[in-house]
């Protein structure tokens, strides 16, 4: 953005073509493959009138998928920003052997199939699997209980807040620490009140993509959950047993609800990013 | 923590060596130990065991597993549906680049947000709304029944719910890169006569080649890989409409764990070399791309 100047746009709109063609093809596809189909989603969700979604939305086990969806995307995203925020730290600020490959994997969450992450993690979180035998040993039991749901969940969305925070901890400035320490304050005192706050726009916006992310996964979690209507039953998952009852207006009512809820999730990411330029800029 | 007064001393001494910039030893063995840990236990551990798991019955039972018919034929749909996914939104992603980054209109951040609406949808809600579009329920689905045009359980319906959600990653790739690019070089082009075509050719495409081999890569990854819209608009029809990662959730549902982690590993072996290839894309060519300027 650094050489578009006013002047330079005005120009570009006169020499440059191309805007009918492309802008066309853009909005074309956008409206066929997006616009569309969710309008229709809500077209058949307004069919099932007020009391019909109402009726559909506050039964006791669409509830608790709901709750168990968002509530265990908060707490797996809250637990993403802690671990994200001490794996950005290291691999920006120390070098220590096999920090590249280690970089390299933090998108393995991303770039595995969410079947796969699914089947592995059971496997591994079972009551005879190498990390569950130990832990049922404690009393701890992750498969098959929605403790098992905020793992799958908390695997899954890692990769945002590692990769939202790594290039604003990079490309933070050292004169200020420097300063900060200069004049006195503790190391803890400096990364408290210089580094947390610089970092806090990128870290709160990683948070909420990886809550996003972890709202609506299903391949990762349907094979470790268990899948117990009332304990650990997803929202997602709900919406896939009903269509397999052909219920598919209970199927509409329940994604309706999951898009609204997401879409002020999206307004709040979109007002932290704009926030967080400002705080680049700044 | 509180430093005495000597340790202050020295760190004010000792700023040119970088301690003021830095922890104490311990403090830092004991956030690069956390972090090891943490990775290894939570991202290694489940990729060691898909290959554990995937050989747990013996070679020949692997290599069974990947030549059966139904596990060729998820292969082989898997590509398919991949391809026509990468290649639609290739297109998107550049036109919608080209558009957004060398012009002004309104609603231009209406229109990024629309572009990004893909990423916040859960995968299966949108197999969900392409069910009801174009379903035989439907009106619009069941002209198209009538007219011969199967879609719903079949090829042509999973390789519209994976162009839905893999949708933005050309595009947002391609988009903060060009902005950051600026638009001199294309306008150069313009003022002494090439044609729109040929500055896209010659100028634009040179400029955004590695960007666009890494959002393609992206898109790609997550186009094979895609396992929660696939299954709503699959109908699970064996052997015809299964993609790799239904067939892993068929043979684990029917307890073939041995299978289902086979074909899980081909999926993890192609995972490997898209992580592969990003990494040696950003230390190679990280100054063309959008998302790893300022970084190591």
């Amino acid at each position: 953005m650094t050489t578009a100047s006013s002047a330079g746009w005005h120009r570009s709109r006169r020499a440059l073509p191309g805007l009918p063609l492309t802008l066309g093809i853009t909005l074309t596809y956008l409206s066929l493959l997006v616009l569309i189909p969710l309008a229709g989603l809500f077209f058949r969700a307004s069919g099932l009138g007020l009391s019909g979604l109402w009726a559909t939305l506050t039964s006791q086990r669409v509830l608790h998928a709901l709750q168990l969806s968002f509530g265990g995307a908060l707490v797996a995203a809250a637990l993403d920003a802690v671990f994200g925020a001490i794996v950005a730290w290291t691999l920006v600020r120390y070098e220590f052997p096999g920090r590249r490959i280690l970089h390299s994997m933090i998108d393995l969450p991303f770039a595995l199939p969410t079947a796969v992450a699914g089947i592995a993690l059971t496997a591994l979180y079972a009551p005879n699997g190498w990390l569950g035998a130990p832990l049922a040993k404690l009393g701890i039991n992750v498969a098959y209980t929605p403790i098992g749901v905020i793992l799958a969940m908390t695997f899954i969305s890692l990769p945002f807040a590692v990769r939202t925070l790594e290039p604003v901890l990079a490309d933070l400035s050292k004169q200020y620490e420097e300063a900060a320490a200069t004049l006195g304050a503790s190391r803890l005192q400096t990364v408290a009140r210089v580094v947390f706050p610089a970092v806090l726009p990128a870290l709160l916006t990683g948070t909420a993509l990886a809550f996003a992310r972890a709202v609506g996964e299903y391949g990762s979690i349907i094979f470790i959950a268990g899948n117990l209507p009332n304990v650990s039953e997803i929202a997602p998952l709900l919406i896939m047993i009903r269509l397999e009852e052909f219920d598919y207006a209970g199927a509409t009512a329940i994604a309706c609800a999951m898009l609204v809820l997401s879409f002020f999730i999206l307004l709040a990411i979109n007002a932290l990013q704009a926030w967080n330029r400002r705080m680049a800029s700044a | 923590m509180e430093p005495t007064d000597g340790q202050r001393m020295s760190i004010i001494v000792d700023r040119s060596a970088g301690s003021a910039t830095t922890e104490r030893a311990p403090v830092r063995w004991l956030l690069i130990a956390i972090t090891i840990a943490f990775l290894s236990l939570f991202l290694l551990l489940p990729l060691l065991e898909v290959f554990v798991q995937a050989f747990s019955e013996g070679v020949k039972v692997y290599f069974a597993a990947l030549s059966d018919k139904e596990a060729l034929s998820a292969i082989r749909l898997t590509l398919i549906t991949a391809a026509f996914a990468v290649f639609f939104n290739t297109i998107f992603g550049i036109c919608a680049a080209w558009a957004i980054t060398n012009f002004q209109f309104r609603g231009k951040n209406l229109l990024i947000t629309l572009i990004d609406l893909p990423f916040s949808v859960s995968p299966v809600i949108a197999g969900l709304v392409f069910l009801l579009l174009l379903g035989s329920r439907s009106p619009l689905g069941s002209w198209l029944s009538e007219h011969g045009l199967k879609i719903m359980f079949a090829t042509p319906g999973l390789v519209i719910a994976t162009i839905f959600v893999t949708l933005p990653f050309v595009a947002r790739e391609l988009i903060p890169l060009m902005q950051a690019q600026g638009t001199s070089e294309e306008q150069a082009a313009a003022t002494l006569g090439a044609s729109g075509w040929r500055t896209f050719w010659h100028v634009t495409l040179p400029n955004i080649r590695w960007g666009l081999l890494y959002g393609i890569l992206l898109c790609n990854a997550r186009a094979m890989g895609e396992f929660g819209a696939v299954s709503v608009v699959s109908g699970h029809i064996r052997g015809m409409s299964n993609t790799m990662p239904l067939q892993v959730e068929i043979l684990y549902n029917d307890y073939h764990f041995a299978a289902a982690f086979a074909i899980a590993s081909l999926l993890a072996f192609l995972s490997f070399l898209t992580l592969g290839a990003r990494s040696l894309l950003e230390r190679k060519h990280g100054d063309e791309l959008a998302g790893t300027r300022g970084m190591a």
